[in-house]
């Protein structure tokens, strides 16, 4: 028995013998599993990229868009200024009723019986509340245009922009959604009468804080940081180099310059929020520089960015091969010759690199910015660095912990400003290094 | 003379005193160049400089010692009834005088005149020049306020003259050093080296003035609740400080806060570290060139996006997704369509939080495993290892040092991150272990306890220093641990 079947065992036992048996097969799965990993790793951080940017811009395209209603506003005496006396009191025309003339065109537009109050009301409301001051600035700026009847474009209510963009589900039942079944048919009339429509919204360039999302813009948030990023430019660029030249070229190897070394390193791993506490200590409390004041902010973001400049700046001097400072020694210029008129040239293109990403850092950053009070409703535009302002970041913080829909579609779009200027910052970075870097 | 004329007149003083300096030095050198030991501009530079230099000095002194000066001395002229009311109602006096000090300006001769009678009204006739005056104002103010305008004036011509004195001074000695063998390049050198010296000062400056601010402000926090009391309390509930009261008692327990900071942190790094090092061992070991030089930079966009952007996801995406997934998933198991995560949790601030970290891990990770000496890799491979048994028997042994530092900075950075936790961690201050529900932070604690309107005198909002130098701490200490360990670890392989 077993010898007839022995054979046939051996044979097909005889290749494991002869080839031990190291398991070739379970390494090799275990290798593609490695290698699949290490793939679904890198899509998981790029879907996510991909996911974050996307949540941005479907959010957000819309807002480069309004709804505005063009409506011919009769600015009659007869509301503006009954008594007559525009030209003596000034008041006047501050304090005229201009919603009336709003309430009026609109009437006359729709067709409406002006003495059923519900129903007037409901068309009003479709008109941004902003219209007030927008015709009040006219008349002030203009007083002759009492009495005569000019087409006036005005923003439509955040909730008539958001149906007339198609983002209001109206199929939800009406007591439930803000957007009346009325409204929906006025505005599609108007829309086909040509009086209502979309048009490129200049508005979230140019406006400031508001508490109505239609009359809310990032202008007067990006002035302010604009102003920041010049005081952080200003200061930090200069005060960086310097402090890279004489770590790097002059200062002499001992405990002092390693403590200091240790220390920038430290910096630049401080989390931003501590800056933050600084400035209100030091700035606000002990100088006694105004809260909310954009200089403030600009020294704290200086603070902030200074480490990463010089770190920057150390790499781009250190990467000047010593040939180049030894001929200019030989030549007989002074250490400081060399450096200024040929080591720091050289280096440029690689410290404007540094300065240019820690800028864009210090642009998008918030936290600091709220210690300082700069978490500020502005409406109007701060004439000079002194003056309270806020940030486009922080104004991105401010509008998302608004609760309306509308409110979320324009933090998304001050999102898409300030990534494009990110993006801006660091396409100029990518540009200067590919345009000037030298490899010795 | 205002402040920024007289520094615009120094500059211009400078610029005589520069081309002063060159035209004294050719005219020394007598036509030939090479007579001179150093060359014509920095003859002019250094006359510019001593013109310039101690003239900004003396204005910068002046400009801090003269209102404390005349503060200290219009104080002394308050009527003693005034004085002997205590600091807080001499403080309101000079504030007073000093806005009536601004008003006199405005006044004409027999109105001053009228006021210090006693015949008029201070605050209407100040009004009317639209000075406005927190109280009713009395007539020993006017006396005062004209004591402070005429030191004030004195003051500014003393400062005007003295400055532009030493400007012109400075720049004649200057010029009278000027010869064809003066070492001009050398003495201006010394001064560019000086403020290259007080330039690099500055980044030890900022570290003095993080702790002194910190532990001065922290300190006072101290003396109204004890450091035991802070460091080991277990409940969180500062209460609202309300104005005057001297800070009423609140609970200000650390514990729950740094809880929350840890756990979120946790979360976080549970997520960004596989993620981050499977990554960097693929980008390192076996992504093609091309690969490389495309899913690198795209995975660094990551860390470029401000937090204030990944604080709206977690806010408008993460947050009501895992949310609404909660929901769905209970309602399978159980039919009770509950949803058991908040939309504000730890696992929410977590796993944004980790999203952000992810490149972070990656390029760090990338740099150290690249570091790993190219014989290594070559010997595993040559005794018949495959590259994922060389990467985790050689390479990342190898690497582990380096690694764990880069972690360690990563873990760091999660500490002290601060918008995604404020706007998706919440700001319930609370101890449990269930990641799906709200627990907040150090970080969101500082914020609002410093946000709005607030004084600088109650525990509320003293305690965001005692806080913040918690941070501080925690973050440096990580900070430099990793630095150590990864300085370290490169001299190793260098």
């Amino acid at each position: 028995m077993t010898d007839i079947a022995s054979p046939t065992v051996r044979i097909s036992a005889r290749p494991e013998s002869a080839k031990r048996d190291i398991g070739i097969k379970r390494r090799y799965a275990a290798e593609r599993r490695f290698r699949a990993y290490g793939i679904a790793a890198i899509s998981t951080g790029l879907f996510f990229l991909a996911l974050l940017l996307w949540t941005v811009i479907s959010n957000g395209y819309t807002a480069f868009q309004q709804t505005t209603i063009t409506l011919p506003i009769e600015f009659t005496e007869k509301v503006i200024d009954p008594n007559g006396e525009r030209t003596t009191d000034s008041k006047v025309l501050m304090t005229a009723n201009y919603p009336l003339l709003v309430r009026d065109a609109l009437v006359k537009q729709l067709g409406i019986d002006a003495t059923k109050r519900p129903l007037v009301k409901q068309a009003t409301d479709m008109v941004s509340a902003s219209s007030r001051t927008l015709l009040r600035d006219m008349v002030v700026a203009d007083p002759s245009i009492v009495g005569k009847t000019i087409p006036v474009t005005l923003l439509a209510e955040a909730n008539i922009d958001s149906a007339n963009k198609g983002q209001i589900d109206l199929k939800v039942e009406e007591s439930k959604r803000k957007v009346k079944d009325q409204q929906v048919t006025w505005m599609n009339e108007l829309a086909s009468a040509g009086v209502l429509k979309k048009s490129f919204n200049t508005g979230i360039f140019t406006f400031g804080a508001s508490s109505r999302p239609e009359a809310a813009g990032v202008g007067v948030a990006a002035l302010g940081s604009f102003y920041m990023m010049l005081i952080v430019l200003v200061l930090s660029l200069p005060i960086g180099v310097a402090a890279s030249i004489y770590l790097e070229e002059f200062a002499p190897k001992n405990r002092l310059t390693d403590l200091i070394e240790v220390n920038i390193n430290n910096l630049a791993a401080v989390p931003s929020i501590v800056y933050g506490l600084l400035g209100l200590a030091v700035f606000i409390n002990f100088a006694g520089m105004p809260r909310s004041a954009a200089v403030v902010g600009g020294f704290v973001l200086t603070l902030m960015t200074l480490p990463t400049i010089i770190i920057a700046t150390r790499a781009a001097l250190k990467a000047v091969p010593p040939s180049i400072r030894s001929a200019a020694l030989g030549l007989g210029a002074s250490k400081m010759q060399t450096i200024f008129h040929h080591v720091l040239p050289l280096a440029m293109p690689g410290i404007l690199t540094g300065t240019i990403i820690g800028l864009a850092h210090a642009l998008g950053e918030t936290a600091p910015l709220l210690l300082i009070g700069m978490v500020a409703f502005v409406v109007d535009y701060p004439g000079s660095p002194m003056e309270p302002s806020t940030a486009l970041p922080v104004q991105i913080y401010m509008w998302a912990n608004e609760a309306e829909r509308a409110f979320v579609e324009r933090t998304s779009g001050a999102i898409i400003i300030l990534l494009i200027f990110l993006v801006v910052m660091n396409l100029g970075a990518i540009l200067l290094r590919r345009r000037f870097e030298r490899r010795w | 003379m205002s402040t920024s004329l007289l520094l615009l007149l120094i500059i211009v003083i400078g610029f005589i005193a520069y081309f002063a300096g060159r035209a004294r030095s050719l005219a020394q050198a007598g036509g030939k160049l090479s007579n001179l030991h150093s060359l014509p501009g920095y003859h002019g530079s250094y006359v510019a400089i001593w013109a310039m230099l101690p003239a900004a000095l003396v204005l910068g002194t002046w400009l801090i010692a003269a209102p404390i000066y005349i503060d200290g001395s219009t104080r002394a002229a308050l009527p003693d009834t005034v004085q002997s009311q205590g600091t807080a109602a001499v403080q309101l006096a000079l504030g007073q005088v000093k806005s009536v000090a601004g008003g006199l300006l405005r006044l004409s001769g027999e109105e001053v005149a009228a006021l210090q009678s006693g015949a008029a009204n201070l605050r209407s006739t100040l009004a009317a020049k639209g000075v406005a005056l927190a109280g009713e104002g009395e007539p020993y103010m006017v006396t005062v306020a004209q004591h402070f305008n005429a030191m004030a004036a004195a003051n500014r011509w003393l400062m005007t003259a003295a400055v532009l004195l030493i400007a012109i001074a400075g720049g004649i000695y200057a010029i009278r050093n000027i010869a064809t063998r003066f070492r001009a390049r050398n003495q201006v050198e010394r001064v560019i080296l000086g403020s290259l010296i007080v330039a690099s000062s500055i980044a030890i400056l900022t570290t003095v003035g993080i702790v002194a601010s910190m532990l001065s402000e922290a300190g006072r926090f101290f003396t109204m609740v004890s450091p035991f009391e802070f460091f080991f309390g277990t409940v969180w509930d500062p209460r609202f400080a309300a104005a005057g009261s001297g800070g009423a008692s609140g609970q200000f327990g650390l514990v729950p806060l740094l809880t929350g900071t840890l756990y979120i942190a946790f979360v976080a790094m549970l997520f960004a570290v596989p993620i981050g090092l499977f990554a960097a061992i693929y980008m390192a070991e076996y992504a093609s060139p091309r690969l490389r030089s495309t899913a690198k930079p795209l995975l660094e966009v990551l860390a470029g996006i401000p937090t204030i952007v990944y604080g709206f996801f977690a806010l408008v995406t993460v947050g009501p997704f895992l949310r609404d997934i909660s929901a769905q998933l209970n309602g399978l198991a159980t039919g009770n369509y509950q949803n058991f995560i908040q939309a504000q949790s730890v696992v929410t601030a977590g796993i944004v939080m980790g999203i952000m970290l992810i490149p972070f891990v990656s390029s760090l990770s990338d740099d150290i495993i690249t570091q790993v000496p190219r014989a290594l890799r070559d010997g595993s491979l040559g005794l018949g290892a495959t590259r994922s048994e060389t990467v985790k028997k050689v390479i990342l042994p190898a690497a582990l040092p380096g690694i764990v530092g880069a972690l360690l900075l990563t873990a760091s950075r999660a500490v002290g991150e601060t918008m995604i936790v404020v706007l998706a961690a919440g700001v319930a201050a609370r101890m449990q272990i269930n990641p799906f529900e709200p627990m907040t932070t150090v970080t969101v604690k500082i914020v609002n306890q410093l946000t709005g309107d607030l004084e600088f005198t109650s525990p509320q909002t003293l305690v965001a220093f005692a806080l913040g130098i918690t941070l501080f701490v925690i973050t440096l200490g990580l900070n430099i641990y990793a630095l150590y360990i990864v300085r370290k670890y490169r001299e190793q392989y260098e």
